[in-house]
């Protein structure tokens, strides 16, 4: 079997905002001495000028962000995903998206992927956070193709945008001819007719191979990709669940408010399925190797393949 | 602008602001009052701003840091021209585009929301920062009261400024000495209020008299000859100046006046315009 490319799309991050840079002079990129971690350190290198390291003050950040923006350009603040949503949150609510302005929030290290750092990093509340922040947009590329397409999404988009990378090298799945990316528009994956499987981030690899082994056990499932958490795709989601009658998110984030908390508000009121959420279940995570942490949180293929035989 | 004629426009303003804060039964006429002379002088004589023009590029921005004194910015807004007067009377009502703390999305002349204290003097950085990255010609300017400076934040939008010494920021605080729960010095003070912004790296003027039009202008003459640093303006003002009975009282932070005392309120006031026509 050929070695299947593997790069983290906090990597990806640091890549698109060169490329973005190279095209667009009021592209500004902010970063809370995480440079080498959020992988900004590529675009500092390429455009030092352009590049502003405001320290260790991730609130301040976000205000000098909405500055920016409200002159015209376009800031994208880059820190891990705990501080952009996490402490930074009431200065991404009040004053980035209340006044509508045109901040984007690269949070990398999102999940408990963040592996070895432990609970107190890998957040895994953020798409709850940013979700519930009128007009904003939230997402999570599962590769490094999304991620690209997904940062100059972003950069075309006029208003706020949270977007959230990983640390852990994931392997590149988009690599397929007609592959379209588009903010707010799900993909399908794979068809299938007894159940559907919505995943996004890291979890829609292993997800797609959970299908394949169900496959080989005669259950068919359908497989979204859905990168964008809000706007959710609701006309794919209730078409989905209409045709499939069951339906399983899968996301590296609490089962509260995140991809499940969506699929489920949405399903609640306009195609109601039985649903099951696959996540961290209302717990903090703890150190260790990323792989086994997702193991262990039964976010590996393995572990989802066995909680969707449970629920079907 | 003449002294004189800043004095007789700051009393309109402080007029607007008794206005507007009665007629929205709520608000903050306290911190609006203690700030009004400051609000004019920016907006009459100081800024590079044209209110038929409201988002013009070059245009000096203003951050209202201490967004609660809504009142005191919009009645300058409105006396300089950016929306009528009138509307005054609309402040904080269901359906009004004044809100209850500035809303760049809707009002003229605003350049950035602000309310949640703390986070305007990031904006303004930001700003300026981004003047500085594109050799705009702008000043930014933003006002802070002397209790707000007790959040963090405040800290980090100052050591970043005086870091990337940006010279074409003013800082003002509003030191009346009153915040909600009572003085600054009982509840958690934050003196000396000078030493702190020059410890980081700001060049700072302190006025005596921040609610003396002539100390103003002298204060933000100086601060345009300052290059390669931030500029700190500390006033000592009185909160509730120009209303006899609101001067120096913490309990008028956060309150409107009744019908019987907007009425003595704007007879206060009336005396004060007549005596300035005097002159």
């Amino acid at each position: 079997m050929p070695e299947v490319k593997k790069i983290a799309t906090r990597a990806s991050y640091g890549n698109a905002l060169v490329e973005l840079g190279k095209k667009h002079d009021d592209l500004v990129v902010l970063d809370a001495d995480l440079a080498a971690a959020t992988q900004t350190g590529v675009f500092k290198k390429e455009f030092p000028e352009r590049h502003i390291d405001c320290g260790i003050a991730e609130c301040n950040m976000v205000g000098i962000g909405a500055g920016i923006a409200a002159t015209g350009k376009v800031p994208f603040v880059s820190t891990f995903a705990m501080f952009a949503a996490g402490r930074a949150f009431e200065q991404v609510r009040n004053s980035v998206a209340y006044p509508k302005l045109n901040v984007k929030i690269g949070a990398t290290h999102g999940g408990i992927s963040v592996g070895e750092d432990g609970a107190t990093h890998q957040c895994c509340e953020d798409f709850a956070l940013m979700r519930a922040v009128p007009g904003m947009v939230v997402a999570s590329p599962s590769d490094d193709i999304e991620a690209k397409a997904m940062v100059e999404a972003a950069y075309e988009h006029e208003g706020p945008v949270y977007m959230r990378f990983g640390r852990l090298a994931v392997p590149v799945i988009n690599d397929k001819p007609g592959y379209k990316f588009e903010l707010g528009k799900g993909i399908v994956l794979r068809e299938g007719k007894d159940l559907t499987i919505i995943a996004n981030g890291l979890c829609v690899a292993p997800s797609l191979e959970a299908a394949e082994k169900l496959a080989a056990e005669g259950i068919e499932a359908k497989v979204i990709n859905m990168h964008t958490i809000k706007p959710l795709d609701e006309e794919l989601v209730v078409a989905s669940a209409k045709e499939t009658g069951k339906v399983v998110t899968v996301e590296e984030h609490s089962v509260i408010g995140g991809l499940g908390g969506a699929v489920c508000e949405c399903l609640s009121e306009k195609a109601p399925v039985p649903v099951k959420r696959i996540g961290i279940n209302d717990v903090f995570g703890e150190s260790g190797p990323a792989v086994a942490l997702l193991q262990k949180y039964g976010l590996d293929t393995e572990g989802i393949y066995k909680q969707i035989k449970e629920f079907v | 602008m003449e002294i004189l004629e800043l004095q007789k426009v700051a009393n309109e303003v402080r007029k607007g602001i008794v206005t507007a804060v009665h007629a929205a039964k709520a608000g903050h006429p306290g911190g609006s009052l203690s700030a009004a002379d400051v609000f004019t002088y920016l907006y009459f004589e100081e800024m590079n701003i044209d209110p038929k023009e409201p988002k013009k590029a070059d245009r000096d921005r203003f951050v209202l840091s201490k967004g609660h004194t809504a009142p005191g910015y919009y009645s300058a807004l409105a006396e300089r021209g950016f929306f009528p007067k009138e509307d005054l009377k609309t402040l904080r009502h269901l359906g009004s585009y004044l809100q209850g703390h500035p809303d760049m999305k809707h009002i003229p002349g605003v350049d950035m929301s602000s309310g949640s204290l703390g986070q305007g003097i990031s904006a303004a950085v930001g700003m300026a920062l981004s003047a500085k990255l594109s050799n705009d010609p702008y000043r930014v300017y933003t006002l802070l009261g002397d209790g707000e400076i007790q959040e963090g934040q405040v800290w980090e939008a100052a050591m970043f400024a005086g870091h990337r010494k940006l010279d074409n920021l003013v800082v003002i605080v509003d030191n009346n000495g009153l915040q909600i729960d009572g003085s600054i010095e009982d509840v958690c003070s934050p003196y000396p209020i000078d030493k702190k912004f020059e410890a980081f790296n700001f060049h700072v003027i302190n006025v005596a008299d921040g609610n003396d039009m002539a100390q103003l202008k002298a204060a933000f003459d100086e601060a345009k000859t300052v290059k390669g640093m931030p500029t700190a303006i500390i006033m000592k003002t009185v909160k509730g100046k120009g209303v006899s009975f609101m001067e120096n009282q913490a309990g008028w932070h956060g309150k409107a006046p009744d019908d019987e005392q907007y009425a003595q309120a704007m007879s206060d006031l009336e005396k004060v315009g007549e005596a300035l026509c005097q002159k």
